[in-house]
């Protein structure tokens, strides 16, 4: 994936350094661009379509919030089977609580069914996480076999919470977190892109001012602004993707409907920025700061890192392995939100096999599995790659059982690169 | 040294097992300030075990300790960190992926006003601090792991003295070292000593232990043999006292 071509060797990784862009990084997105494009190629041109990137973006989201959480639980050496039971519990308490509870208390479409479904959803979540966490920190049982309980026991708990039954139809502000249901529009996609856009720009500005302050190196200015202008070029062209996926006159039309109005000639509109993609963004954004820039953070690093040294400077290896693991809890409970209103229902079989695909994304983002070392933006693109992987061959028309097999060598292979890679740059494996 | 002074550090029968086996046998140590005592013993003799109760890593069975005479509780390295005891572990204690600044400060965090970690701020600290203690020192940005052994020593020995240490423990500081390093580490300790820090330090080398510490415990099967002023006994007697767990004859102790 980043085998850099021996005559231009030398001069690469040189623009690279002054860049200072992770060379692994670098090998993943181009490993990605490779997807896209032979898909592309294949289906003569369906596979970038904004149709098509709009729903790769709300199908990845759910496994990639929770790639992000499983990061930390990976770097603190321990593992979580039971993401995908987790979540299929959350979205058992809330489809019981937004179908067969809370429309007798408020009514039903009452604005308040929603806040308090999700609240009710990211608790249970966070509890089950702190549990097992509880379990793994205080009481010295292996994650390993603590989460694969939990992998029998949460699914079946919210399977008998639902009595088996797909629970439907769900709150209308509740389905505004599935992806298609909720979209900003074109209008405040912009504007939050630009947002963003300018947001990023600042933070890098900020920390190349911070090295100054204390008389560090820099990188020469030409690359600060070569990454400003990625960073802003990147942004700004998702959201234009997800601008030009115009929605269909048929559906226009019934919303114009719904209004009692009548659809103008020749009205058009697009979706813009899918609300559950936004709760991506934010969790990117909000787990990547807990992991660089606060102390928790470091915390969880230098436990994967060397868990006695982290013992023995003062910190409650324990309490944090509870809070990796409510955390990921939480992330569980958001995960069921944006998945069930994907589905528009609450199924018994939510999120079978997430655990392995959260895992996966996470491993082929970089993640090592003997701790300390992973990312947040690698997970994300883990999660986005397996998510191509997937659409991509069901697009392509290749048969069940040859995706799955794919999948599989692909995630083989991810971890053998990364330990080749490590070997030539001369890090312990 | 007058033993009219409250001593910095008394460490009073202590006494701690683990599985039936007593690692330390009420064993009562002690420390002045400016002093630098030698903890010796056979491997398995107790010396660590002994002195990690006074870290916080182990917990004692039984006895106490008194820090300038007043009874403390550590009950863990937090603990200890809050009575100015900073130990320097014979494995290092560094989280091997993180780098130096990092593994410094690590549990004890300079944050902005924001609460968040600032890197840029424990980068320029260490730089100062290593200016010092190892001049040569050049790799911050990289892992610890990344380092030889003695640049690995040189981030344990600043985390210990960076945060005022008063009472410092030294498990083996010099066994992984070259002799360049190793005349580095015993001007280090004479400089803390001058300073007025207690050093408990546990050594194999005898040499060395007649070289830089004013007194010697020495340990054998969990129990204490005795506690000798260094100047007043040669070679053979503390070798004596390792191997045959004997008294000289003669010395006040």
């Amino acid at each position: 994936m980043s085998k850099a071509t021996p005559d231009t060797g030398a001069k690469r990784p040189n623009l690279f350094k002054a860049l200072e862009i992770d060379t692994r990084l670098l090998g993943m997105i181009g490993a990605f661009v490779l997807i896209c494009l032979v898909f592309n190629v294949i289906t003569d041109g369906r596979f970038l379509t904004a149709r098509n990137i709009f729903n790769l973006s709300i199908q990845t989201v759910s496994v990639a919030i929770m790639a992000t959480g499983m990061v930390f639980v990976i770097v603190t050496r321990h593992i979580d089977l039971s993401v995908g039971a987790v979540l299929a519990m959350c979205s058992a308490v809330m489809g019981v609580m937004q179908v067969n509870l809370l429309p007798g208390v408020f009514g039903l479409g009452h604005p308040l069914v929603a806040p308090v479904t999700i609240v009710a959803g990211l608790v249970t979540g966070t509890l089950i996480g702190a549990l097992n966490g509880w379990l793994v920190g205080y009481q010295r049982i292996p994650a390993f076999i603590v989460t694969l309980g939990g992998l029998l026991i949460w699914r079946n708990f919210g399977w008998y919470l639902s009595d088996g039954q797909t629970l439907g139809p769900l709150d209308q502000t509740f389905l505004l977190f599935g992806g298609i249901e909720g979209t900003l529009g074109t209008l405040l996609s912009w504007a939050l892109g630009i947002v963003f856009a300018v947001a990023a720009v600042i933070a890098m500005w900020r920390a190349r001012q911070a090295k100054i302050r204390h008389e560090f190196p820099v990188k020469p200015l030409w690359a600060e602004a070569t990454m400003m202008a990625v960073a802003v070029t990147a942004i700004l062209g998702l959201i234009a993707i997800f601008n030009s996926y115009e929605i269909p006159a048929g559906r226009l039309k019934r919303i114009f409907e719904a209004r009692g109005e009548v659809m103008p000639e020749g009205f058009s509109a697009a979706y813009g920025l899918p609300i559950s993609v936004l709760i991506l963004v934010i969790v990117a954004v909000a787990m990547t700061l807990l992991a660089r820039r606060t102390r928790l953070g470091r915390y969880i690093f230098a436990t994967g890192g060397n868990p006695d040294a982290a013992e023995l400077s003062g910190i409650n290896t324990r309490m944090l392995t509870v809070k990796v693991f409510a955390l990921m809890g939480f992330l569980c409970g958001l995960s069921a939100v944006v998945a069930q209103a994907r589905l528009a229902n609450h199924a018994n079989d939510i999120g079978t096999l997430d655990e392995l695909r959260v895992i996966a994304a996470a491993v082929i983002g970089g993640t090592a599995l003997a701790g300390g070392i992973g990312t947040i933006y690698g997970a994300i693109l883990g999660a986005v790659i397996m998510q191509s992987l997937q659409s991509g061959m069901a697009m392509v028309g290749v048969d069940a059982p040859f995706q799955n097999i794919v999948v599989g060598a692909v995630l083989v292979f991810a971890v053998w690169i990364d330990i080749q890679y490590r070997k030539r740059t001369g890090e312990k494996v | 040294m007058s033993k009219r002074e409250t001593p910095l550090v008394e460490l009073r029968d202590i006494s701690i097992a683990f599985g039936g086996i007593k690692a330390v046998d009420h064993v009562s140590i002690d420390l002045y300030p400016g002093e630098v005592v030698g903890l010796l013993g056979h491997n398995g003799a107790g010396k660590s075990t002994l002195i990690k109760c006074l870290s916080g890593a182990y917990q004692m069975d039984s006895g106490e300790i008194l820090i300038n005479g007043e009874k403390a509780e550590i009950r863990n390295p937090r603990d200890a960190r809050k009575y100015n005891i900073e130990t320097i572990y014979q494995t290092l204690a560094l989280a091997d992926n993180l780098d130096a600044a990092s593994n410094l400060f690590l549990g004890r965090e300079l944050v902005t006003p924001m609460g968040f970690v600032d890197d840029a701020q424990m980068e320029a600290e260490t730089r100062k601090i290593m200016g010092r203690l190892n001049p040569n020192f050049r790799k911050f940005k990289e892992p610890v792991k990344a380092l030889s052994g003695g640049q690995r020593q040189s981030v344990a020995i600043a985390r210990a003295v960076y945060f005022n240490a008063r009472i410092l423990i030294m498990d083996e500081p010099t066994a992984a070292l070259g002799p360049h390093e190793t005349q580095m580490v015993a001007e280090l300790i004479q400089e803390l000593k001058a300073q007025g820090l207690g050093i408990f330090l546990i050594e194999h080398d005898i040499h060395n232990v007649m070289k830089l510490c004013d007194r010697a415990s020495v340990m054998k099967n969990g129990q204490l043999v005795g506690t000798v002023k260094v100047n007043e006994v040669t070679d053979e007697d503390i070798l004596g006292m390792i191997i045959l767990g004997k008294k000289p004859e003669g010395v006040a102790c």
